[in-house]
């Protein structure tokens, strides 16, 4: 079943650029210490440091054939209870899109999936790394998430957790109840908006209206700044029009 | 070894404060490389330069600039910046609570151990209220300059703070429309079903090993003992359909096992 896979998470710009003192956008360069010389491409390496100042140099070319084939597959391994899968594990989300063709195949699996509430867990290998992913149906469209694996987290006793202690019933009833004070129904998005990134956009549209807090560049210097409507084109990828 | 705290603060609950310390619930594993000058083998340094003048700028003379439109920025001063800080605070303020499950897997960032900090009476009968409540709180709070808005969830016997993403970086589903066609039939179903069942089981993140990590971390082991193995060139395995043919070949093999076993 030949799918296509799109960012679930669109990435905000609210990152500031550097400029130099004539508004003019900078450029990182790595440089040599001794020599003050800047480098290029071409004249710096990739070391892992084995000890202190000694490293082992591994090149593109190593990495590019130690990297896991070459693949497209995404390579189911289980079904389990979608909601057994703790969240300390999700990284990030993709949604899945069925390719011409696969839409009826697309559409029983994740109606099964849903129906009996189970996520695939399953590995895929994207631009030569292998990931582990969940993937759920969300309200029939596939959306996969890649998991961190076990050994990148510590357990409780790894960060020297104290052993729990039994509470009393008391103290546990008094949180029962500010907890039911304080509940609702559904989770809303607006709670976890980021209130210091509206902050910096009020305060640039404030000085936008002051010429001279604008600083213009020529075209070319310029930053590409191609914006594309990422649900457009997964409404596009889903209805399977081209 | 224990690790070390990275923040503290206080869990507030209406006019109740539980005092908690943040560790990172996540060991880094990534094989870090450094940058290496070719010819010397040594580290390099960083700088800033004009990409036109090849000429370094100083950090004194670097301004930060918010892009509005392409090559078009609005010059943000270090005074405005601090300005835009929040006040700073110790407290992790719940504002509200949801049924655990409410919040979407696509929300959480970067998880968090919520260890208590003393006390440990108050802390674990939250963690068993938020137990007995099925509820995952959401939290906000303000942590070296920037503001944070996450999830506080008990995970077996302790409380987790997770970061959440910003409103405006996630997709959802409901702004999205159900691919078109057909809906399945029910026999059609009803197999897929069965072929979901045969492959159903618990979550056992154990079983899965970044194989990737673990051959780039051999290898360098190997190289820096001088004893580098040659390396096969990779080949490009055919384009094969993927689930529908990996879900029919992994039921096949079950299949064959169970036969046998038999």
């Amino acid at each position: 079943m030949p799918v296509s896979l799109f960012p679930a998470t669109r990435s905000v710009r609210t990152s500031l650029r550097m400029l130099g003192p004539d508004g003019q956008p900078l450029a990182r360069k790595y440089y040599a210490e001794k020599t003050g010389k800047d480098l290029d491409a071409d004249e710096v390496v990739r070391g892992y440091e084995v000890t202190k100042d000694k490293f082992v140099i591994v090149t593109d070319e190593e990495l590019e054939r130690l990297a896991p084939e070459k693949t497209r597959d995404i390579d189911l391994k289980q079904f389990v209870p979608a909601e057994s899968i703790p969240p300390i594990y999700f990284e990030r989300g993709y949604f899945l899109t069925p390719a011409a063709g696969s839409q009826k195949a697309y559409k029983l699996l994740a109606e099964t999936m849903d129906k009996s509430g189970l996520a695939g867990i399953a590995t895929f290998v994207m631009r030569g790394k292998e990931y582990l992913v969940a993937i759920f149906s969300d309200k029939g469209i596939l959306r996969a998430e890649t998991m961190r694996f076990a050994d990148e987290l510590r357990s409780a006793s790894d960060v020297g957790l104290p052993k729990k202690t039994a509470p009393s019933k008391a103290t546990v009833n008094k949180f029962e109840k500010l907890i039911a004070n304080k509940s609702k129904k559904q989770f809303s998005p607006t709670k976890v908006a980021d209130k210091q990134a509206e902050s910096l956009l009020k305060l640039v549209k404030k000085k936008q209206a002051n010429r001279a807090n604008v600083v213009k560049v020529e075209e070319e210097a310029a930053t590409e700044g191609k914006v594309v409507d990422l649900v457009q084109i997964l409404k596009k990828s889903l209805s399977g029009k081209k | 070894m224990a690790a070390r705290a990275i923040w503290k603060g206080n869990l507030k609950l209406g006019t109740t404060r539980v005092p908690v310390k943040l560790y990172s619930a996540v060991e880094d594993r990534t094989v870090r490389f450094h940058v290496l000058d070719d010819r010397a083998k040594k580290r390099v340094k960083q700088h800033m330069i004009d990409p036109d003048s090849g000429d370094e700028v100083s950090t004194e003379e670097i301004q930060k600039g918010y892009e509005i439109e392409p090559g078009k920025y609005v010059i943000l001063t270090a005074e405005d910046l601090e300005k835009l800080e929040p006040p700073p605070s110790r407290d992790i303020e719940i504002v509200e609570f949801v049924p655990q499950a409410k919040i979407s897997q696509q929300w959480y960032e970067r998880p968090y151990y919520a260890g208590p900090d003393g006390d440990t009476k108050e802390y674990f009968a939250l963690v068993e209220a938020l137990q007995n409540k099925e509820s995952e709180g959401i939290a906000h709070w303000v942590m070296r300059n920037k503001y944070y808005a996450g999830a506080l969830r008990a995970v077996d016997d302790y409380l987790f703070l997770f970061t959440l993403r910003d409103a405006n970086e996630v997709i959802l589903a409901d702004d999205l429309t159900k691919p078109s066609g057909a809906a399945p039939t029910q026999k059609e179903l009803a197999m897929a079903k069965q072929l979901v069942e045969i492959l159903q089981g618990e979550f056992e993140p154990k079983e899965y090993k970044d194989e990737y990590r673990e051959r780039v971390m051999e290898f360098i082991e190997k190289k820096a003992k001088g004893r580098a193995p040659k390396l096969r060139a990779v080949k490009a395995k055919p384009k094969t359909a993927a689930l529908d043919s990996v879900l029919a070949k992994s039921i096949e093999s079950l299949r064959k096992k169970e036969k046998r076993a038999a």
